[in-house]
């Protein structure tokens, strides 16, 4: 298990207002790491730190040599006079021929989208296309900014077993965003919680018996007893 | 009178290759906006060409360039909503560029021409320089279209894949700017942006790819260029107008076809 990204005191201001403050976790192989924190907590921000998009104001950040960051943005809206398949979203980054394709989408079960037009899918099919046209780079680190967004139960459970299993694949780490706790926490290996700053970190089921987790996720939590899908599979 | 119209109807043709693509682009960014406020800043290009007695047709390239250029910056700034800013700008310019041409006592400016563009004074020089024009952005486009396509679907995505996002929108935006400057003395600076827009929004209705909708639009355009020209000349109307209307009559027709179809497959 190798180190891939590690961040260290990254802090984020914009015009003198911190969003996120002396933050620092690493991501390693194999590893899925959540983030985890309500509305407006730094977590996109964070997110967006990791792959580049935004420089830090102080802190540094260190990733592993020739890293690919394969990148799930938050949920994209298709203009409606865009007339564009999923094919042909397939092949935006580079020339994929039709077997690539398909074995990518198979891996997302999503074969039979194909030819479907992008502004047609529904919330959970399009965030597996976006998470297949980021596997289609073959990464070694997976971002994830709420993959679950407007996305139904069911579709949820089966975006997170997608998720462990292209970990499994593709011997990738993860580090994905989420404000809804027990799907995402089912998955993780190390669970962070923002808001602005961490308050907690470590294992799925130590972060949630944290006095601090409970006090930050103080409604949500007893949603999580309730519906934790993951832990009575 | 073929002989007379031959540079308009060539002109036309070769601009049609550009304002396709392009106005897809304009259609999908929603940047109509932007596309008007840069050919009312072409008449202002006119009015500066008279004054300093440089050449119109880089008069308005410079300007519209330039506006292009500020815009971005102004943008970038926050400070107002774009659309806003567009606005302000959009018609300061084109009231500038009727207040300049005004006070111009010594020369007499044939502003309806300008406005909305003259059938016959497009020469032979003229469609030399738009073609040199069309060539070389119809080959930025093709070179890079890939990258403007993805920059259009979702920037963030575009630069998690490597994609330099603001350099990509900075070419589409002077390739945009280098067509209105173009296409100025044709169809006039009021209507330009029409010709970006109606061809692309019909050829939507045909179309199942990105790319088959650009090769539709340009179509739909050149068709509408012969359509224009020949009305234009038969009776004697306004060139600009004229193509635009019969964009809007194609425009029409194809919703009403896309109706007919749907009813009979029901």
């Amino acid at each position: 298990m190798s180190q891939l990204i590690s961040l260290n005191d990254i802090t984020v201001a914009f015009n003198h207002q911190k969003i996120v403050s002396n933050v620092s976790f690493v991501v390693n192989t194999e590893q899925i790491v959540a983030l985890l924190g309500p509305n407006g907590a730094g977590k996109s921000t964070l997110i967006k730190v990791v792959i580049g998009l935004i420089k830090p104001t102080a802190g540094t950040i260190s990733r592993a040599a020739d890293l690919t960051i394969g990148y799930v943005p938050q949920s994209i809206t298709f203009n409606a006079a865009l007339p564009i398949t999923v094919k042909r979203f397939m092949q935006l980054n580079r020339q994929l021929c039709d077997a690539e394709i398909k074995q990518i989408l198979a891996m997302v079960e999503a074969d039979n989208l194909i030819n479907d037009f992008m502004q047609q899918l529904s919330g959970g099919e399009l965030q597996r296309i976006l998470l297949a046209q980021a596997l289609a780079k073959h990464p070694q680190l997976l971002v994830l900014d709420e993959p679950a967004q407007g996305v139904d139960v069911k579709g949820q459970i089966l975006l997170y077993d997608l998720i462990a299993k292209a970990r499994d694949e593709f011997k990738c780490g993860v580090l994905m965003v989420s404000h809804d706790l027990d799907l995402a926490m089912g998955s993780a290996d190390n669970v962070i919680c923002l808001n602005h700053a961490i308050y907690c970190e470590g294992s799925p089921k130590t972060v949630a018996k944290n006095p601090a987790f409970m006090a930050l996720f103080n409604n949500l939590h007893k949603h999580l007893h309730q519906t934790n899908h993951k832990e009575q599979e | 009178m073929i002989t007379l119209l031959l540079p308009s109807l060539l002109a036309g043709l070769c601009l049609a290759l550009i304002t396709g693509p392009l106005g897809t682009f304009v259609v999908w960014r929603k940047m109509s906006y932007f596309g008007d406020t840069l050919s009312h800043a072409a008449l202002l290009g006119v009015a500066f060409g008279f004054l300093f007695h440089i050449n119109l047709f880089y008069a308005i390239l410079f300007i519209t360039l330039i506006l292009a250029l500020g815009l971005i910056w102004l943008e970038s700034q926050k400070q107002l909503p774009i659309d806003t800013l567009l606005g302000i700008l959009a018609h300061s310019a084109l009231s500038l560029g009727l207040v300049v041409i005004s006070l111009m006592k010594d020369i007499r400016v044939d502003l309806m021409g300008y406005l909305f563009g003259d059938l016959l004074s497009v020469t032979f020089l003229d469609l030399y320089q738009i073609m040199v024009g069309v060539v070389f952005v119809g080959l930025i486009l093709i070179w890079r279209w890939n990258h403007f396509l993805f920059i259009t679907v979702s920037e963030d995505l575009a630069f998690s894949n490597g994609i330099n996002v603001p350099l990509t929108k900075l070419i589409l935006t002077i390739l945009l700017a280098l067509t209105i400057g173009l296409a100025m003395k044709f169809v006039g600076a009021l209507i330009i942006t029409s010709l970006l827009i109606i061809p692309a929004a019909t050829a939507k209705y045909y179309a199942n790819s990105p790319e088959k909708m650009a090769y539709f639009a340009i179509l739909i355009g050149m068709l509408s260029v012969v359509g224009g020209l020949s009305f234009s000349a038969f009776y004697d109307t306004p060139t600009g107008p004229s193509v635009v209307l019969s964009n809007t009559l194609l425009f029409f027709m194809t919703l009403l076809i896309i109706k007919l179809v749907k009813s009979i497959k029901k």
